[in-house]
């Protein structure tokens, strides 16, 4: 029997529905479109989607089981080697990983490994999560850093072993980007609740209001464990540095995304935080957190949500399934486009902003062709609002204020390929490290680093 | 969460709490914040530490009712428990000797004051303090604030209580009367930082202020607290509170203090509902 060429659709919410609610937009799969895409699966030899994996997940395995219909074994197989799939399952990159690696592609389209990843986690969380068995207990402490993705991995990882973990986090949250930056309608709070909760329950202790570096320094919890791990991502936005803006209505992405998503302005006045949106958005940026932006946007009530972004569509770093439903949902999109200037009215309310046209010349240093402006090419658009999404450096509180630790040159925590830091029982991994990246490659780096953690306490 | 353990009111909407929060209070120094949420609907607002106890374990707030969140703050009683408390943040007042300091606080921006004259007068500067309330019923820590003064003057909008006028007259008459003034802190109203600087830029004193922006994380991940300092973009909430007051754009800062006055005023009056 020839093979379908082309994935199984998952159902979503139409986007006129769905631009009214915060409610997720794709629904996923039921068991037997799992069952009937999992047959797809070529089960290749020399498994090429799980070298596109960054943590190595069994994926022709649990695709083998799902297609057998044994569900609960595909559940533990996936289980073995991530403990955040229901998150996953919805963030990845996938046709930059696994399946961008699948032998399908030849034919047509691959294997929809993301979408049978999210179905697993989907059918756990509704049967109840299985508590692997504790592990005897090895007397050993080890503070964490953030629970971003990098954190809780590492946590869980740790736990597993059989260490004390206590997960320190600087907000009232847990999740990282994950709780205050990825929106409801992609990632629901309820599932990273319920990926926490999962990680609490092998042991790992976590505590909020601890700001360390300010409430405790990493110095000072290395008194009282036996190694850290630091994972505080890259939270500190990056500006366009032009002229207005710190007018009235320039957010940076990432403090419209907390207020909306952690803070939930979209409930307010219920909720105490509040957000203002005008009619006319525009979001700076072509990346995940872009397209972010601009969906959260027409949410909110904006009328016209555009991107601006100064290279081609090429170039956009967000996912394809970001940009596919940004533009389905009628976020518009003005490419080769660069802001210069923001200009208020009498109050130092934001009104217009001034741009360039720009065109494509040779590559830069990141392999992209570098965005030149067009002289003369000067045009306004009114907007109501700005928000700035072009990306995000390290936090530098835990570089600032732990004595000798290496830093990189983007303000990022040197590490080996481990996670090991210049300090002996200090590790570091994900963005704090690498820079802003991506879900999965943060949790990579914290499963490696747990594994170097446990060899350094032995 | 974290106990409320002691309450006072200092004047009709000014109150002070003492909050359990050992590892904050272990911590915190003069010039420092911290940011707290009522409850799980709640916002995150900043408060300015007006003292520490770090034998007791506590920390201690004075706010002033003005917005949904200082009034609601403001119906907890003792034994009352505060969902969350993050602190100390910002980076502390530099303390040292520096000869002669004047000392301004303005209305609640007194509160935060404090600490800061107790640190300088430890490490050994004379002290003048001038507090400015509109009426001597909203005058607060006078008390404590004298106790670390050498001198304190007192300037009342209605003339109830001291001069009659603003805490900027009072500075005006001491640099006029020839005092020798090697810094000055003003902590209260943006339009009374902009004022004081400005008085002082004339003479060349250098002046440090504290802002209180909008704040959401106080981590320096949202930037919402930005401000213009020098002409360069900083975050009050981990390059501040204080700055050069000859710097700061105080007009841009009152701007960005404008930005939810309309959603701040449908949420109290729901609030009152
Ligand atoms: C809006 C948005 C959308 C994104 N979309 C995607 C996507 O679709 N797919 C994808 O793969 N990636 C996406 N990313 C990127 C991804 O979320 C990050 O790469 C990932 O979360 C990094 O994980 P982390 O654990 O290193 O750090 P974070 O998730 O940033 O977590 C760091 C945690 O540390 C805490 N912290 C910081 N400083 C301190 C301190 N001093 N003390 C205590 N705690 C501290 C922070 O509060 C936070 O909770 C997105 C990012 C954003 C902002
Ligand atoms: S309050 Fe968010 S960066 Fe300062």
């Amino acid at each position: 029997m020839a093979v379908k060429k082309t994935k199984h659709e998952m159902p979503e919410q139409k986007p006129k529905d769905r631009i009214k609610n915060f409610n997720e937009v794709p629904y996923g799969y039921d068991e037997k479109t799992a069952i009937e895409e999992a047959k797809r699966c070529l089960q290749c030899k020399n498994r090429p989607c799980v070298d596109g994996c960054p943590v190595e997940i069994d994926i022709p395995d649990f695709i083998k089981q799902i297609a057998e219909g044994n569900i609960d074994k595909a559940v533990e197989v996936l289980k073995s080697k991530t403990s955040l799939p229901a998150v996953c399952g919805r963030v990845c990159p996938y046709e930059n990983q696994c399946e961008g690696e699948c032998t399908l592609l030849k034919i047509g389209e691959p294997v929809a490994i993301g979408r049978l990843e999210r179905f697993l986690a989907d059918y756990e969380r509704d049967k109840g999560m299985k508590i692997p068995k504790k592990t005897r207990p090895t007397g050993k402490k080890v503070a964490i850093v953030g629970s971003g993705p990098a954190g809780l991995t590492c946590a869980g990882d740790l736990a597993k072993m059989g260490h004390k973990v206590t997960v320190f986090e600087a907000l009232h949250a847990p999740g990282g980007v994950l709780m205050y930056g990825i929106p409801e309608f992609r990632l629901p709070k309820a599932i990273v609740n319920a990926e926490v909760d999962y990680i609490k329950q092998l042991g790992v202790d976590v505590k909020y209001d601890v700001v360390v570096g300010k409430t405790i320094t990493v110095e000072e919890l290395l008194e009282e464990y036996d190694a850290a791990f630091i994972g505080t991502g890259a939270g500190l936005p990056r500006w366009l540095g032009i002229p207005g803006e710190n007018l009235d209505g320039v957010y940076s992405a990432n403090e419209f995304l907390t207020r909306v998503n952690m803070m939930k302005a979209y409930q307010f006045p219920e909720y105490d935080t509040p957000v203002k949106i005008g009619k006319i958005v525009a979001t700076f940026g072509a990346g995940n957190v872009a397209m972010d932006c601009a969906r959260t946007s027409l949410r909110l009530g904006a009328e016209k949500s555009y991107i601006i972004y100064r290279r081609s569509e090429k170039e956009m770093p967000a996912r394809n399934e970001e940009i596919h439903h940004a533009e389905e949902e009628g976020v518009i999109f003005k490419l080769l486009t660069n802001p210069v200037k923001f200009t208020g009215d009498e109050k130092g309310i934001l009104k217009e902003v001034e741009c360039l046209k720009m065109e494509l010349g040779e590559p830069d240093e990141s392999g992209r062709r570098r965005p030149i402006p067009i002289e003369g090419s000067n045009f306004k658009i009114k907007i109501d609002t700005a928000l700035v999404a072009i990306g995000q450096s390290p936090n530098p509180l835990i570089p600032a204020t732990v004595k000798g630790l290496k830093i990189g040159k983007w303000g990022n925590i040197e590490t080996d390929e481990e996670g090991r830091t210049n300090i002996p029982g200090i590790f570091a991994g994900g963005d704090i490290a690498t820079g802003a990246a991506t879900v999965i490659l943060a949790m990579g780096a914290g499963k490696k680093a747990a594994r170097a953690i446990d060899q350094y306490l032995k | 969460m974290y106990e409320i353990i002691e309450k006072q009111v200092l004047s009709e909407n000014v109150k002070l709490m003492k909050v359990k929060a050992p590892l904050m209070a272990k911590k915190a120094q003069a010039g420092q914040f911290i940011i707290l949420r009522i409850d799980e609907k709640g916002e995150r607002i900043p408060l300015t530490i007006a003292d520490y106890d770090r034998k007791k374990g506590t920390i201690t707030i004075i706010f002033m009712e003005v917005g949904k969140t200082t009034k609601q703050l403001g119906t907890m009683k003792k034994g009352d428990m505060i969902l969350n408390f993050a602190g100390p943040l910002g980076t502390p007042s530099e303390v040292e000797n520096f000869g002669n300091a004047v000392m301004i606080g303005g209305g609640v921006g007194i509160a935060p004051l404090y600490p800061i004259v107790r640190a300088l007068k430890q490490a050994g500067n004379h002290v003048i303090s001038i507090l400015g309330v509109r009426n001597k019923d909203l005058l607060i820590l006078e008390k404590e604030i004298d106790e670390f003064s050498d001198k304190l003057y007192i300037a009342t909008d209605d003339g109830s209580k001291g001069h009659k006028g603003f805490v900027s007259d009072v500075l005006q008459k001491l640099i006029d009367d020839g005092e020798k003034i090697d810094i000055v802190w003003a902590i209260g109203p943006i339009i009374m930082m902009k004022v004081v600087a400005n008085l002082t830029k004339k003479y060349d004193i250098k002046t440090i202020v504290s802002l209180n922006p909008i704040m959401v994380d106080g981590t320096g991940m949202c930037g919402g607290c930005r401000v213009s300092v020098g002409g360069e973009t900083k975050f009050a909430c981990v390059d501040g509170p204080e700055f050069d007051g000859h710097l700061v754009d105080y007009d841009n800062l009152m701007l960005r203090n404008r930005r939810f006055i309309c959603e701040e005023e449908k949420a109290c009056k729901l609030a009152g509902e």
